[in-house]
């Protein structure tokens, strides 16, 4: 019975301990590759970080000096072999040495090598200043030529983010919050209609919505502008946001409510000095959702703000790069790091009103 | 206004009473006035600023936000200066007014426009049309560039976008399967695990992360390099030292449609964490006499996954697919910062963008979105149906 119990703990904590290392390996090997050099990532993996074993040099040898007959079995540093074996490598049977004959038959040298454990730990901050700054950079190839690398300016299309997504995220609250209460608390003649409406937008999906808007965003000169993408964000995220603080707001005790009647608060005082203090939790909730969805959203971005670079946020930046620099991975690591670091500090410190939001019910057009 | 009332209070003549009237008035009408110059002053800035960028954002972060507050606060100040029954009457629509405006305007509207936009050809509706003004539809209507189902005809039969659909039917029935099964298989294992928190972070953490971030991280994953040299993506890395020869596996056009599957698995990548965390909260739910009374009548662990937990759960099993299957209907972020469609990997979505803002023909743009909504109409009754039973109202 004790025995059947450990299998049962190793099963269930080793295809956890699988699942979790096969969930989290992509992300680690970005974060890790974001620190190293452009030259490292480009020639050896990611994991060479951690120690390993390699074939490191520790003898150059002549052949002529030792007096070997290219055209004959060669002994060298106790393995055999002829020269077309040597040319391939040859490993000493405990395997922990290697020879190789490097070069022609004329002219060639020997190379001995030994299995070493070794670690490339070797980083680096320049990728990240190379994306944030801006500056150009200029890198010596390995046969001379000077290239000059571009600067990123991410730190621009991070404030745009910043700008695009804080109002894209109190926005939709505040005017969801006074219409949830108007739905909760006041009576008022087609407050079932509308409120059905609501629900009935909940899971419409926002692509039927981009080429009408668009046309009124270009009829009104709106269109790239920050205003544009906040009531975008806005309308797209307003059916959720309503229906969750609708949800939430009806459970709050209504003796408040009467009570502060009695008392001769309006309805205005009471929404702002009782109501949103009370919902804050599932304001907060919504918030993060919210924040987190405009943050990493990518359609909507591309479709409003257009194609002026100073106006791009951190997804079309990174997008962008994908496309020009698609194999400098010195620069996609660190820039799709720089996108992702706000959403992870965010997640991990209010991860728990994060879960609550999703809980509260996650369908969105 | 306390200052007037009291004037009032003290005279009681009718010259006061006008005062007071007048200050009224004066208010509601001044008040607004100066929020609306202000919004404007800030709406001008804005635009013509050469300002430093950050003092921009934080501008627009301040106005933004305080102007939509200092709007409720006008409305609702004109308001509370009207007579009792009128205020009755008006309040609740300046508190649910603009929800619903901004809503009709973004999405009820936007359903209306854009079947009638499909029903045109690629440059939208002739001169004089509009959808709101019926005496002008008979004469588009004869106009060449109505096409009526045209658009609809050609998206099932052109090739591309028949691509388009059987590569979203992989996506919803390989990416919500996978998603809910994964989700289920770490709600079920972190419950009896003691690393329960840390397990369940990790795995949650990919949806904190863009689908643009996503891409590239997997990108790298996929990295390839030619045979002779070392690779630096892990798949290919581990393929290498199998034995294998390495692959572009997304952009592996020799084994369209299934080079798919490879992007799918980003997706279930991402999703998997919100699956494993409704499912985590339902087993929670599971009353512990009930899986008591299995493990008494001689069930193992097995028997009970499946013949309690899964039963007991099943509205959430079945919540969460619809939510992936929603989701992955849309999927768009990922395809086009992937492949950009090529590879035979286009799906609705990108074929969406392509059409309505590439290729400009918003006629075939249209009625793909058209579609996208009629595929969501059955989840779209389900939640009206479910908000009827609730009886909230």
């Amino acid at each position: 019975m004790k025995g059947q119990r450990w299998i049962g703990f190793l099963l269930v904590n080793g295809v956890l301990l699988l699942l979790v290392l096969v969930w989290s390996v992509p992300t680690l090997g970005l974060f890790i590759s974001s620190f190293r050099d452009r030259f490292d990532i480009q020639t050896s993996g990611w994991w060479t970080v951690f120690p390993h074993r390699e074939w490191e040099t520790v003898a150059v040898l002549d052949p002529k000096e030792l007096g070997l007959d290219p055209d004959g079995v060669m002994a060298v540093e106790g393995v055999e072999g002829t020269f077309t074996e040597l040319r391939e490598g040859v490993q000493s049977p405990d395997g922990d040495t290697r020879v190789t004959w490097v070069g022609n038959k004329r002219l060639g040298r020997i190379e001995v090598q030994q299995q070493t454990w070794t670690t490339k730990w070797n980083f680096t901050l320049e990728n990240y200043k190379q994306v944030l700054l801006g500056q150009d950079t200029e890198i010596t190839k390995a046969d001379g030529t000077v290239e000059v690398v571009p600067g990123q300016d991410m730190t621009q299309a991070f404030l745009n983010s910043l700008t695009v997504a804080i109002p894209s995220t109190i926005i939709p609250i505040l005017i969801a919050a006074y219409a949830a209460y108007a739905f909760a608390w006041m009576n008022f003649p087609g407050r079932r209609v509308l409120f059905i409406i609501v629900v009935g937008l909940l899971v419409v999906p926002l692509q039927i919505a981009l080429v009408p808007i668009l046309g009124d965003y270009n009829k009104l000169g709106l269109n790239g502008t920050f205003l544009a993408i906040w009531l975008a964000h806005t309308g797209f995220g307003l059916a959720l946001a309503t229906y969750l603080l609708f949800n939430y707001i009806r459970t709050l005790p209504r003796d408040i409510l009467e009570s502060a009647f009695i008392d001769g608060a309006s309805h205005f005082t009471i929404f702002n000095r009782l109501i949103l203090p009370l919902s804050v939790p599932a304001l907060a909730s919504f918030a993060i959702f919210q924040f987190l969805w405009v943050w990493n959203d990518y359609l909507v971005a591309l479709v409003f703000l257009g194609v002026d670079p100073t106006n791009k946020v951190v997804t079309q930046r990174l997008a962008d790069l994908t496309g020009t620099f698609g194999n400098d991975w010195h620069l996609l690591t660190a820039g799709a790091f720089v996108t992702m670091i706000l959403p992870l500090l965010v997640f991990f410190s209010l991860q728990r009103y994060f879960v609550r939001g999703l809980l509260a019910g996650s369908v969105k057009g | 206004m306390t200052s007037l009332e009291t004037v009032e209070e003290r005279e009681g003549g009718v010259v006061a009473r006008l005062l007071a009237w007048l200050g009224r008035v004066f208010l509601a009408v001044i008040i607004p006035l100066i929020a609306f110059a202000v919004i404007y002053v800030g709406f001008i800035f804005l635009r013509d600023s050469d300002a430093p960028k950050w003092v921009i954002a934080v501008v627009a972060i301040i106005w933004g936000v305080g102007g939509v507050a200092l709007l409720y606060w006008v409305f609702n100040g004109i308001v509370e200066q009207l007579s009792d029954q009128w205020r009755q009457r008006l309040q609740p629509f300046v508190f649910v007014g603009p929800g619903m405006a901004i809503l009709l305007w973004y999405l009820a509207l936007p359903v209306y426009r854009t079947f009638w936009l499909s029903l045109f050809h690629r440059d939208g509706f002739p001169e004089g049309f509009s959808v709101w003004l019926p005496w002008s539809w008979p004469a588009a209507m004869q106009s060449d560039a109505f096409v009526g189902v045209s658009n609809y005809v050609a998206m099932f039969s052109e090739r591309l976008l028949q691509e388009a659909f059987r590569n979203n039917v992989m996506w919803i029935i390989f990416g919500s399967t996978f998603s809910v099964v994964f989700g289920l298989l770490v709600a079920v294992l972190a419950d009896r695990s003691r690393f329960e928190r840390v397990s369940k972070s990790l795995i949650f953490l990919p949806m904190a992360i863009s689908f643009v971030g996503a891409s590239v991280i997997w990108n790298f994953m996929y990295e390839v390099r030619p045979a002779e040299l070392p690779q630096i993506g892990v798949l290919n890395a581990i393929v290498v030292a199998l034995g294998g020869s390495p692959h572009p596996w997304d952009k592996w056009v020799a084994v369209a449609p299934w080079n798919n599957l490879f992007l799918i698995l980003i997706v279930i990548w991402l999703q998997v964490g919100f699956a494993m965390v409704l499912f985590s909260a339902a087993l929670k739910g599971i009353p512990e006499e009930l899986l008591e009374a299995g493990r008494v009548d001689g069930a193992n662990e097995v028997q009970i996954f499946f013949s309690i937990m899964i039963p007991y759960i099943m509205g959430t099993i079945i919540t969460v697919w619809t939510t992936i299957v929603i989701f992955t209907l849309k999927i768009f972020d990922v395809v086009w910062v992937m492949t950009g469609g090529q590879f035979g990997t286009h799906v609705i979505a990108t074929q969406f963008y392509r059409q309505s803002f590439t290729a400009r023909n918003s006629g075939i743009g249209s009625a793909i979105a058209i579609i996208l909504l009629i595929t969501v109409i059955p989840v779209m009754i389900y939640n009206l149906r479910q908000f009827r039973e609730q009886e909230a109202f």
